[in-house]
């Protein structure tokens, strides 16, 4: 790709002299964006509010973090998101849905229509939005009467209300194991907002979930990003990820107590989000959720890259199942893009007679035996159709890049486990780390899986707050691995990732936060001595810290330099 | 599925293989006595109506 560095075209799998095979690796720009569950910490608040303070308390669980946590800068003030050229009515399939036909879900742009919870509320203001003087609970009040749901975050982050949950949309990252950093400093975030909501008085406190349902009918989404070459078709993208996404929860599915997507059935399930796709493709992402979404908005380029934006994902909490959920998926883009550079076909065709259904016979099969009907009359167990796909791009794989030989190990590993005796993987896939203690947990006080017991240990699996979640306890004793350190993720809470334009971002956030009035995935506003400036950067990987360098930007230096060396830097090849 | 302690993710219940420890990577409970320490440390955190706690886990769709 023309921007990228010489080694990262050929890390990216070029073609090199003599006709070299690709060698791929799982370097790409990428990010994961994930819905909290929210609700009343006090139970007796959450039974009497129902889903009816959800709204409320995300524009509270934003605003307490983003205005009042003293890494974030100045109290009371926020660096707004930019909405640029948002578009997410734009069908990757080649056409715009026609507003008057969308469901207003879709209509995420819409910045002004009240009847709307998932857009920017803010009433659009001529002068400086000035927080009031006074205590956590007076800001709060003042915040959550102007709906002030959303903020640019110093770690380059989004942090914002989306459809009555609060949303962290981590910064780009270029690689596996930095999107569990920023994934993780995320829910570090989480924890600093109710925590200050905790200590605020006459504010409720809020408690927050990393999960996807509630268990009765509703879901939320843990969704990924990835940039993909354009040149790729959307039809093969279409055709490769089917069942690639359909069977990679085996690997990295969280496990759902209940069957069915109000839990009606009891039984356990590999993944949270299986009962809720219902189409293989398509734009929606509130209803009819197609494992392959069509959502063409890029942040970036249009002629240059896609944005790949997938839905099927279960939030996880295990860093290994996330690190392999990005870094396989990765992979399999980057074997696209080098079919389309060599024009052979490099994957295995493993096209399935109905993916839709094949997701939730996977799902609904924790001994990993049920076998899905391909097209071509093959019937294949989930383990099988992984195996395929990882011997396939083992063969194409960079043998020298580190990240990629720990992707493609970890998951030969795991299968191997998977395969011998799915409980062998406890400490390395979440839906086993959270079978196995509901198994005992059932043994323990003879409990059948319609015991709403159970139900509630899934539930509190994924309770964010500090001594209260299930998932935390099996880390604390070490029953699950762990890939990155608390040091590094406590970093990534206020330093953006170097290796893209959240750094920029970030810096300018971070250093001159009171004259950075907006931002947003491919804008920046700075506001200098002469008036503001919009820099737009159209490529991901300008902005990151090398880029900087080279051009001699240092994000910290005063603004009027900063700003000169900008204008330098985007007039030059 | 064969029900598996926490300390020790191998075969089966009693078993604690080695091979399968340094395959499964992550850190392993010392004793049985850990794996029960940790459900009366959950069983501590529950709420003790789960009926009431699962009817009141409510939300609003998502994407």
């Amino acid at each position: 790709m023309s921007g990228a560095s010489t080694s990262a075209a050929a890390r990216s799998g070029a073609i090199g002299p003599g006709g070299a095979a690709p060698a791929l690796t799982t370097e790409r720009v990428m990010g994961i964006e994930t819905e909290f569950g929210v609700l009343h910490a006090d139970l007796e608040d959450r039974a009497r509010a129902g889903a009816g303070s959800s709204i409320l308390l995300s524009h509270l669980v934003v605003g307490a973090y983003a205005l009042l946590d003293p890494a974030e800068g100045e109290r009371g003030r926020r660096v707004r998101w930019d909405y640029g050229d948002e578009t997410p009515l734009r069908d990757a399939r080649g056409f715009e849905l026609q507003r008057a036909a969308a469901h207003p879900s879709q209509l995420t742009d819409e910045v002004r229509d009240a009847h709307l919870p998932s857009v920017e509320l803010d009433a659009p203001v001529s002068g400086p939005e000035v927080a009031p003087e006074g205590d956590d609970a007076d800001v709060l009040a003042w915040s959550s009467q102007r709906s002030i749901g959303n903020a640019v975050l110093r770690n380059g982050a989004r942090w914002y209300v989306d459809h009555a949950h609060p949303e962290y949309s981590a910064p780009e990252v270029t690689r596996a194991r930095e999107a569990v950093v920023a994934d993780r400093a995320g829910e570090e975030i989480a924890r600093r907002a109710m925590g200050i909501l905790a200590a605020a008085d006459g504010i409720p406190e809020v408690a927050l979930y990393k999960n996807n349902t509630d268990g009765k009918g509703a879901s939320y989404g843990t969704h990924e990003n990835f940039l993909v070459d354009r040149a790729v078709p959307f039809d093969r993208i279409v055709e490769a990820l089917l069942p690639f996404l359909a069977s990679r929860q085996v690997l990295v599915g969280a496990g759902r107590v209940g069957l069915g997507t109000r839990g009606q059935e009891p039984g356990f399930q590999l993944s949270s989000r299986a009962d809720f796709m219902e189409a293989e493709v398509g734009l929606e992402t509130t209803l009819n959720r197609p494992i392959v979404n069509t959502r063409d908005e890029p942040h970036a380029d249009p002629g240059r890259f896609r944005r790949l934006h997938v839905i099927i994902g279960d939030a996880n909490l295990l860093e290994e199942s996330t690190f392999l959920k990005l870094g396989t998926t990765s992979l399999v883009l980057a074997a696209l893009e080098a079919e389309q550079r060599t024009g052979t076909r490099l994957l295995p065709d493993l096209a399935l007679a109905d993916p839709v259904a094949a997701v939730r016979t996977i799902s609904h099969d924790p001994t990993l035996r049920a076998t899905v009907p391909l097209a071509d009359g093959r019937e294949l167990t989930a383990l099988q159709i992984q195996r395929a796909h990882l011997d396939a791009l083992a063969a194409l794989a960079d043998a020298e890049d580190e990240e990629t030989g720990q992707i493609l190990r970890s998951w030969g590993e795991i299968l191997d486990l998977l395969e011998r005796d799915p409980m062998l993987a406890a400490s390395r896939v979440e839906w086993v780390a959270k079978l196995s203690l509901l198994e005992r947990y059932r043994a323990r006080h003879g409990l059948d899986w319609s015991d709403p017991r159970l139900a509630m240990v899934d539930l509190q699996f994924s309770d964010l707050r500090e001594g209260r979640g299930l998932f935390d306890k099996l880390r604390t004793a070490g029953a699950v691995g762990t890939l990155v350190s608390p040091e590094e993720v406590a970093d990534a809470v206020t330093t953006a990732p170097a290796s893209t334009r959240a750094h920029l971002r970030g810096g300018l956030i971070s250093a001159h936060g009171a004259h950075v009035p907006s931002a947003g995935w491919d804008a920046i506003t700075l506001s200098g001595p002469a008036g503001g400036h919009r820099l737009r950067l159209a490529d991901p990987r300008l902005g990151s810290a090398s880029w900087c360098s080279r051009h001699g930007i240092d994000p910290a230096a005063d603004l009027d330099t900063v700003l000169d060396a900008l204008r330098r830097a985007v007039s030059a090849p | 599925m064969s029900q598996q302690s926490l300390n020790a993710p191998g075969g089966g219940p009693d078993e604690n293989s080695p091979e399968d420890e340094s395959l499964t990577g992550g850190q392993t409970f010392a004793s049985v006595q850990g794996a029960d320490d940790l459900l009366d440390e959950i069983d501590s955190v529950l709420e003790s109506n789960a009926e009431t706690f699962v009817r009141s886990f409510v939300q609003k769709g998502g994407q």
